[in-house]
């Protein structure tokens, strides 16, 4: 807001593209560099523009994946198929490229230290990325803080993938879990399984959110980000589990229809 | 004109779907669910519809009074903020014209400003003048059949002239008054009126 009232406009911005990291075989993280950044919440997006040389345009909204301590803006894109936007972000974009985009966008699907926990995050595909902000920034803020520091904010992320190569984040999860005791990572894999897999292996259902969900009890703040049905699906299900609405966050993502 | 991204060539539209769309949208043909939270579901039994006036004076319609009110089919383009239209929509519903001439024999009067109000907390504001004149419907019907959960069943407000998120699903009360007060989205960074045609996504668009 300015002094007197109205809100200034969020301006097109001109990012550098600094690096380019492979996630999946179908999705790639955008470093970005930005000039005049503002800083972001987790789970907040930024709106992207593509300009063509005779003036056409297409605009398309992403999370962020980077925390707000990062000096740079991350983006993961996933590939869709026959999609007009991601095949150029995810394949033609290289380092040294510029991309047009304005935020950070949206004030409800955010999480802040200062929300508290404890925290359930419960992702399909790509839905994983904003919850990745908010995970990022855990890490981050209380890096320096006692272990008491994370005991009071525990997060349960529960995953949904079809195959474990599509799995975004896979090992940064691992490790984040492996030095963290307060932090419970679990993945479902409902298409294709690793040799030996004893995880689980179907859709997130009732009996899987009983198993893997805090209790309605401990009043978690709930983000579910995905596909529609999943999403539909476990917000519905966990408000029958005595969940409160009002905790229970909600962001669809991904391509349209789609199912993981 | 902004800097042109190297190699980006995009998708071309027919002249007709270019005419139609507004600046930074593009046509899907599947109906993307968009909600904040869970989805709420009320009994038709308990499920009553509210239209309050300024002045304290209050209509309201049961489920069957309210599906007993005259119907209106009305085919639309709609366009959501995070960029997807659809074309040709078709809902059927009440106009809010009938509502407020039907709530004016209670001794509603007119206000300059609605603030909408839904099950599960949802609000959202639109000025008078954006409702009436047939611009506006609370519709429980989506091609042919009952209006689905996930898309704003049993009733949803519909104005397509503006983003979609003023057609604000579940809901159960239009609280007409004298000021304007910004509805859910409108108090976290989106726009207060929304026009799709002048891109007015986020509050500071002109």
């Amino acid at each position: 807001m300015s002094p007197d009232g109205t809100a200034s406009r969020i301006a097109w911005r001109l990012a550098t593209v600094i690096d380019v990291v492979l996630e999946t075989p179908r999705t790639r993280t955008l470093v970005l560099d930005v000039p005049g950044w503002p800083g972001h919440r987790a789970g907040q997006h930024v709106d992207v523009r593509l300009t063509a040389d005779d003036g056409y345009q297409a605009e398309r909204s992403y999370s962020i994946a980077s925390p707000p301590e990062d000096t740079r803006l991350s983006l993961t894109v996933e590939q869709l198929k026959d999609g007009e936007v991601s095949p150029y972000l995810s394949e033609a974009l290289h380092a040294g490229d510029t991309l047009e985009l304005r935020g950070p966008i949206g004030g409800y699907f955010v999480w802040d230290i200062p929300t508290g926990g404890p925290l359930l995050l419960v992702g399909g595909g790509s839905g994983i990325v904003p919850l990745m902000a908010m995970l990022r920034h855990r890490d981050a803020a209380l890096a320096s803080a006692g272990a008491g520091a994370r005991e009071k904010l525990p997060v349960r992320l529960l995953y949904s993938s079809r195959r474990w190569d599509e799995v975004i984040y896979r090992d940064e999860l691992t490790s984040l879990a492996e030095k963290d005791p307060t932090l419970q990572v679990t993945h479902t894999l409902t298409r294709e399984q690793p040799e030996g897999w004893a995880g689980f292996r179907r859709r997130i259902d009732r009996a899987m959110l009983e198993q893997v969900a805090w209790p309605a009890s401990e009043q978690p703040r709930v983000f579910i980000c995905g596909p529609t049905p999943l999403v539909e699906s476990v917000a519905s299900t966990l408000v029958e589990l005595g969940h409160q609405p009002a905790l229970v966050k909600t962001e669809r993502f991904g391509p349209t229809g789609g199912a993981v | 004109m902004p800097p042109v991204s190297r190699g980006f060539r995009g998708r071309r539209q027919s002249a007709d779907t270019a005419s139609r769309l507004p600046p930074g949208q593009y046509e899907t043909r599947d109906f993307p669910v968009l909600s904040a939270g869970p989805t709420p579901r009320t009994s038709l039994t308990t499920w009553d519809f509210a239209l309050r006036g300024a002045n304290g004076q209050t209509a309201c319609w049961t489920w069957d009074e309210f599906t007993a009110l005259p119907r209106q089919t009305t085919t639309k383009d709609i366009h959501c903020v995070t960029k997807w239209s659809k074309f040709d929509t078709v809902w059927e519903g009440i106009s809010v014209d009938t509502l407020l001439s039907e709530a004016a024999a209670k001794g509603v009067v007119p206000s300059p400003f609605v603030l909408a109000t839904c099950d599960g907390g949802y609000t959202t504001n639109v000025p008078l003048a954006d409702v009436t004149g047939g611009k506006a419907w609370v519709a429980f019907m989506y091609n042919g059949a009952p209006l689905p959960a996930e898309h704003g069943g049993p009733a949803r407000l519909l104005v397509p002239h503006l983003y979609f998120w003023k057609s604000a699903k579940w809901v159960r009360e239009l609280r007409l008054m004298e000021s304007d007060a910004p509805g859910f989205w409108e108090s976290l960074g989106y726009h207060n009126y929304g026009d799709p045609w002048r891109e007015q996504r986020y509050s500071g668009d002109e």
